[in-house]
């Protein structure tokens, strides 16, 4: 039972801590808040989980977050007739360039044979790069790391938008949750990248195309960050070449507290959706008793090490 | 006075029996047998020896004294070494600083490594041992056999009284074999007590002394070994009478399923041509690195060939990936269960869907119902002793695992199964029941080639054999006149001009 359900416990406890701490954290504002917050993070963890239960990492999404932002913003400020054409080409060029990042990294990988650290890592910072350099290119005397606004109203629906009172962003973080849960554990695809994180001769052995299999997960990963990054963008109103950073660790991390183990092999959906919630409600918890942001740094640290530590602890007995 | 006895040690795992009261005694000088099926607890009681388990009762005594063996560290102290079936080497290090690891002799004042004190030691070690090696060869560059011997150096160096050997013979060949048996007659002149764990009666009736029979977690018996017969000790370790150790079926030859012609590929293997028919059986052995597992491969799209061409089912066909050898009906039981052919870390019923998914899919979702009911299927007709469709495999015997393997190609409804060695490292009960099957499979028309380097079982139970030998076909036998010497004679490349 603890096995499953210790990772729920812990959110819950966390939730009861603060909700004693400070009379304003268990509100339905600001709930509903904590998990608008959430959304971004949690949408690229879909992903991440993914790539790390294949026994790989995605080092480059915080980098892909940003520059699918500029990229979507740019071409919403581009003059194209007619003008209801902008936000569909917009939006399939932000997805686009999460794609593509993603079929990159994963050809390096699948291809090439480069380690998933290297060729990731390398993806962050040409993505990084790309992103401060691309704004030029959309004009309006725009220069090397500006960032891009003026976006049309219509775009702002996806970020700002409620429905039934309830943002969009959170909307769609459980849509991609419900699908992606069903594609890791009830699809072929799912099954097989299980299978190779845990082991990938024996997974070769029994038929399965692992270089597609991988190549697949981290184009995955990188739609879904895009996904995230349209979504950031449209929140706020503007492209932003620095936005992002450190998001692949923090994605990282609400895959590993959710119990997913970076050998690969083992983890689940439901864990890495509780992984993110539990990192949005202690930084939110954190801010509202008054922690200082570098203090928060830490116990995010201290949080990390004890549900890893916890696992391994629930393993050996 | 005993050297180590055991008394009354019991282990319970959650919802497991993993010994019950068992009492084991060692002398100076004995090579003691452990003998029994997977899951009479032979690891458990040696894993408590060495350290590496915990026991909840019972109590060890050294020479008379009554010791604690919290962990490995203080089993070493202890004078108690473990031979594990991989040998802990590091593959990059020579062999003298592996034989020294973690305990290097120093000098001076910073305490640095006294390379020189080290290579002599380690020198005098191989010398006394009569291994012919230098001690500064790196371990990767040496065969199974030469590193074996090095772990038993490195539990020398340790002066160890007690030598625990977990199937050393598992890898070997005949020939490394006897090195192996006379090193540890030497080392039984030495005073060393040695506890010999073997599935292979052969060796067990060769270099023990003593064996004690283990079954379902309770000692059945202890014998001097001139006192006892193979037959009775099989009875004793599967706890009824057996019919039959290779239950060989004589069959009406049917029509060809499988022709290979003149299959190269690059050196390991050249100009390979034979005909498998339905209703067969065949056998396919040689030395380590006859390229057994590499012809195998081959035909399985895993190994790339320059030359040569496969007929399967009378047409003429190219494989290029095991995916596409599955897709024509094609499957592999490779030989080791653990690395390559099944997922240890996902359930039973995950594994033996896992090659030919596609059955169970529509649009690309799992049918997790029918894939449930598919596998309580499989676990019914091979009687595979599973709690349940979800039992992760590795907490499953070797013989209940292979099973499992066996299950996962049926799925695939394959009409070729190449087996690499199917038996290996499974007890005397499970190997029969794997004969059984096969005959089984024979008997549903699906052509068999099996790969293994037991003799006794190739000549038992395959109607035809051939025999490989660097990467050649040395010479094929029938199940009639095949000796063992006639396959040691092609093995050894004799039958090759």
């Amino acid at each position: 039972m603890f096995e499953k359900y210790g990772i729920i416990l812990a959110l819950a406890l966390e939730i009861i801590i603060f909700s004693l701490l400070s009379e304003n954290f268990f509100t339905a504002d600001n709930l509903l808040n904590v998990t608008n917050q959430a959304t971004f993070i949690a949408i690229i963890a879909v992903g991440m989980t993914f790539v790390i239960i294949s026994a790989g990492i995605d080092l480059s999404v915080g980098s892909v977050f940003a520059l699918v932002g500029i990229i979507t913003a740019g071409v919403l400020t581009l003059d194209i007739t007619p003008l209801w054409l902008r936000l569909p080409l917009a939006l399939l060029a932000g997805l686009a360039v999460g794609l593509c990042a993603g079929l990159f990294s994963g050809l390096m990988i699948s291809r090439f044979n480069v380690a998933p650290f290297i060729a990731t890592l390398a993806m962050m910072t040409i993505c990084r790069g790309l992103a401060s350099l691309s704004p030029p290119i959309f004009g309006h005397g725009l220069k090397i790391q500006s960032t891009i606004s003026g976006l049309p109203g219509a775009f702002g629906a996806i970020g700002k938008g409620h429905i039934l009172g309830i943002p969009a962003p959170v909307i769609v973080m459980v849509v991609v949750y419900v699908i992606g849960g069903v594609v890791l554990h009830q699809s072929r695809l799912g099954r097989y990248t299980y299978a190779i994180g845990g082991n990938e001769e024996a997974a070769r052995l029994s038929g399965i195309d692992v270089r597609r299999v991988k190549l697949l997960v981290y184009i995955l990963c990188g739609g879904l960050t895009a996904l995230s990054g349209i979504i950031l963008a449209s929140k706020m109103g503007v492209g932003d070449p620095k936005v992002g950073v450190l998001y692949e660790l923090d994605a990282i991390a609400a895959v590993v507290i959710g119990g997913t183990t970076l050998m690969g092999g083992r983890g689940s959906m439901l864990g890495t959706f509780i992984g993110a919630m539990i990192i949005q409600v202690l930084y939110n918890g954190l801010n509202l008793v008054g922690v200082s942001s570098f203090l928060q740094k830490v116990i995010i640290g201290i949080v990390i090490l004890a549900a890893v530590l916890i696992d391994q602890i629930k393993k050996k007995t | 006075m005993m050297l180590l006895s055991l008394k009354n040690i019991s282990k319970t795992y959650p919802g497991v029996k993993a010994l019950a009261g068992v009492d084991f005694d060692l002398a100076k000088g004995e090579v003691h047998a452990l003998v029994g099926e997977n899951g009479a607890g032979k690891s458990t009681l040696m894993r408590i020896l060495a350290g590496a388990e915990t026991r909840d009762e019972g109590e060890i005594f050294l020479e008379g004294t009554r010791v604690e063996i919290p962990s490995p560290l203080k089993a070493q102290e202890l004078g108690i070494s473990m031979i594990f079936q991989e040998f802990n080497l590091i593959p990059y290090l020579s062999v003298a600083e592996n034989i020294f690891l973690g305990r290097p002799p120093v000098k001076g004042l910073f305490k640095l490594v006294d390379w020189k004190t080290m290579r002599a030691r380690a020198r005098y070690l191989l010398e006394q041992l009569r291994i012919e090696l230098e001690v500064t060869d790196a371990i990767e560059n040496l065969s199974v056999a030469q590193q074996q011997m090095i772990a038993i150096a490195r539990a020398l160096s340790l002066r160890s009284r007690i030598l625990i050997m977990d199937e050393p013979s598992a890898t070997l060949t005949q020939f490394e074999l006897e090195n192996l048996f006379t090193l540890i007659r030497r080392l039984k002149g030495q005073g060393l007590g040695i506890v010999y764990i073997s599935h292979r009666l052969e060796e067990v009736f060769r270099i023990a002394d003593r064996v004690t029979v283990l079954r379902d977690a309770q000692r059945i018996g202890s014998h001097l070994i001139s006192q006892i017969n193979r037959h009775i000790l099989i009875r004793e370790m599967v706890g009824r009478e057996l019919t039959e150790e290779y239950p060989y079926q004589c069959r009406e030859k049917g029509p060809t399923v499988l022709i290979v012609q003149n299959l190269t590929s690059g050196t390991k293997l050249t100009d390979i041509s034979f005909t498998l028919y339905r209703n067969e059986i065949l056998g396919l052995t040689g030395l380590v690195g006859a390229g057994k597992t590499e012809l195998a491969r081959a035909i399985f799209g895993d190994l790339p060939r320059e030359r040569g061409e496969i007929i399967f089912n009378g047409k003429r066909v190219t494989i290029r990936s095991p995916a596409e050898a599955i897709r024509l009906g094609i499957g592999l039981v490779p030989e080791d269960r653990k690395r390559q052919g099944l997922l240890l870390g996902m359930k039973v019923r995950e594994n033996i869907s896992l090659a030919d998914l596609y059955q169970l899919t529509r649009l690309g979702i799992i049918n997790l119902v029918q894939e449930r009911s598919e596998a309580r299927k499989y676990i019914d007709y091979l009687k595979i002793k599973t709690p349940s469709t979800e039992q992760l495999i590795k907490n499953l015997s070797g013989g209940t695992q292979q099973k499992v393997a066996l299950a996962k190609w049926l799925f695939t409804r394959c009409r070729l199964l190449i087996l690499d060695e199917p038996t290996r490292g499974i007890d005397i009960g499970g190997k029969i029941e794997i004969y059984h099957l096969l005959n089984g499979l024979v008997d549903q028309g699906i052509g068999i080639i099996m790969i293994s380097s037991e003799l006794p079982e190739i000549l038992g139970m395959c109607d035809r054999i051939l025999v490989m030998s660097r990467g050649r076909l040395a010479g094929e036998l029938s199940h009639d006149e095949a000796t063992q010497e006639q396959i040691m004679y092609y093995a050894a490349g004799r039958g090759l001009n």
